[in-house]
């Protein structure tokens, strides 16, 4: 059964419009697959089986009735669990969501994305693990138990995203949402194998993402391979007048640009991702790639993306400052966890104090000094004027190239528990993902050729990732389709 | 080097800012942490960016307006019935008009 959540998602969805599979068949797929690894694997912080189930019923019924189904009917999606799911617990993975008695934060109302996956008729199958309010690059900030990496357990699969990257690549369903606002969905698909695809800032409507960094939030799939990828993109995307940075522009046909030639394709190859401290078979895996794009007609262009070495520091400055301000809202008074005592101050820091894990904290902290008197000019306003260069390199390469093309990641995934203690190369982890967050610009990772296996660790995955000009996706898509074949011989 | 920006005492500060208790094991944490994370920061100082705007946000120029029309509520029950403490039609806070 469960090779049914390997098919590419167009292909499932299809056999249950044509009744060829029922979508309680494919619940019930998704169910044995997520009790056979997830106890070990730990991608889902509630599992929502009864209303899986629910769900498929009512989606078989429709069929009966002689309705025709959506675009992803019948599939099976794991939701990050920063996404607001009606009448389903969302924690972010903290502690401050869990109210008294243990119980979780409800929300009564769906995020714009899961309300858009839902008319599309796919099936929510849980909320899925990720780092405390997606502050983190390896799930371990979860304030309940870290995600492992399905290629090696003792590995991070990456984070913020972790547990939906996890969902996806061991098979448990073949598409789930995320949220990237530094790398959070491109990392852990180059650390597990899977295509993680960023859409431009503005593409998908933010309604009912629980904000972290408003300015570079971007809700983004994942799926095993890129025609899904585009499939569910296409099915998020789209105006919403809730978020008012949803951008109000035609969606385009991902799907079909998936078939565009590669031939005539110009693709940047930034000397500036290939720096010191890139792990060697990364690099070779990337560059083997790359070569094959060339010799099947794509055309290679150097290109320079010269503040590439500033994006860390820009990074942690705004993304803490915009979290300090977002998660004031966790004050003990509306949902949640509520730490009772005597004034309002102090219901409002102890609340905080018991309910923020130290990720949280160490970033509220940070946004709280680079927004302070006299700290403002120098460190906020001078990051966002760094934030103006960085995008301004893009700008200049997209004058000679149709997309770049680099690692997602210097390394393969790392052993939980190698970086956890030591925030700041923590951050400096996610250079290669952090500059098209602070462009706003569409980007996705690629699986490409795995690390050979040695005696120091077993074969890992290598994400290829694609940065495409803004509201270009279709460029990236034509050009994860290219890589995609090549890579699959 | 400029004297630390993350002491104890400044870490209390901006913790009080925040609206975050902290226990002494916190402070000494944060205290350790963040100050290479700053120094990693201050390195932005070097940047030139005379004549360069800030950027707040991508491609957003403008805040965009709406018609100010009723939409979709939702419900007062299911709303109130999250909240750690409720009045039959509100969230309850310590009282604070009479604070300091």
């Amino acid at each position: 059964m469960t090779d049914l959540l390997e098919l590419p998602i167009a292909t499932l969805a299809q056999k249950v419009r044509r009744g060829e599979v029922s979508a309680a068949e494919v619940a019930e797929a998704t169910i044995a697959a997520i009790l056979r690894d997830d106890d070990r694997l730990g991608a889902y912080l509630t599992r929502s089986f009864d209303e899986l189930r629910a769900r498929a019923i009512q989606l078989d019924l429709r069929r009966a009735q002689g309705e025709q189904l959506g675009p992803l009917a019948g599939v099976p999606i794991g939701v990050k669990d920063a996404f607001a799911t009606k009448g389903v617990a969302t924690t972010c993975a903290s502690r401050i969501l869990v109210g008294p008695g243990g119980r979780p934060w409800i929300p009564p109302y769906d995020a714009a994305a899961v309300t858009r996956l839902l008319a599309a008729d796919a099936m929510i199958a849980g909320k899925c693990n990720m780092d405390e309010f997606a502050m983190g690059s390896s799930t371990e900030n979860s304030a309940f138990f870290p995600a492992r990496n399905p290629w090696d357990d003792s590995r991070t699969p990456g984070g913020s995203s972790g547990g939906s990257a996890v969902s996806v690549a061991a098979g448990m369903t073949p598409g789930a949402l995320g949220s990237d606002t530094g790398g959070s969905v491109r990392q852990p698909a180059a650390f597990t194998g899977v295509v993680g695809v960023k859409p431009t800032y503005g593409r998908v409507s933010r309604y009912g993402l629980v904000a972290f960094a408003s300015s570079l939030d971007v809700v983004s799939p994942f799926a095993r391979d890129v025609r899904s990828a585009a499939l569910l993109t296409e099915a998020i995307a789209g105006h919403d007048p809730r978020d008012s940075t949803s951008a109000d522009r035609p969606v385009g046909t991902y799907v079909a640009a998936c078939e565009r030639p590669l031939a005539g394709l110009r693709v940047g190859v930034p000397s500036q991702y290939f720096a010191a401290g890139i792990d060697p078979d990364v690099e070779a895996s990337v560059r083997g790639a790359l070569d094959q794009l060339a010799s099947r007609g794509a055309t290679l262009v150097p290109v320079s993306l010269p503040h590439t070495e500033h994006a860390v520091a820009v990074y942690y400055v705004l993304a803490a400052a915009e979290a300090s301000s977002n998660l004031s809202r966790f004050d003990g008074v509306r949902f949640g966890a509520r730490v009772a005592s005597g004034g309002l101050d102090e219901l409002y820091e102890r609340t905080r104090g018991q309910g923020f894990g130290a990720e949280v904290k160490r970033r509220v902290v940070l946004g709280a000094y680079v927004l302070s008197h006299g700290y403002y000019d120098a460190y906020y306003l001078q990051a966002q004027r760094v934030r103006t260069l960085i995008a301004r390199d893009f700008d200049a390469a997209f004058v000679d190239v149709d997309v770049i093309a680099a690692p997602t990641t210097p390394t393969p995934a790392f052993k939980l528990g190698d970086k956890i203690d030591d925030p700041l190369t923590m951050y400096l982890s996610d250079v290669y993902t952090l500059p098209a967050s602070l462009a706003g610009l569409p980007a996705m990772s690629v699986p490409v050729a795995p690390t050979p296996a040695t005696d120091a660790r077993p074969s890992l995955p290598v994400g290829l990732q694609l940065i495409a000009p803004a509201f270009d996706e279709e460029a990236l898509f034509r050009a994860g389709a290219a890589v995609e074949r090549i890579v699959s011989g | 080097m400029t004297s630390p920006s993350f002491s104890p005492d400044a870490v209390r500060r901006l913790a009080r800012l925040a609206r975050l208790s902290v226990t002494d094991a916190d402070v000494a944490r944060l205290s350790r942490e963040l100050e290479p994370i700053l120094a990693h920061v201050r390195a932005l100082g070097a940047v030139d960016t005379d004549g360069v705007a800030p950027t707040a946000h991508v491609s957003v120029d403008r805040l965009p307006l709406r018609p100010d029309e009723r939409a979709e509520e939702l419900d007062r029950e299911l709303v109130l019935g999250e909240a750690p403490a409720r009045a039959p039609e509100g969230f309850v806070v310590p009282a604070f008009v009479d604070e300091g």
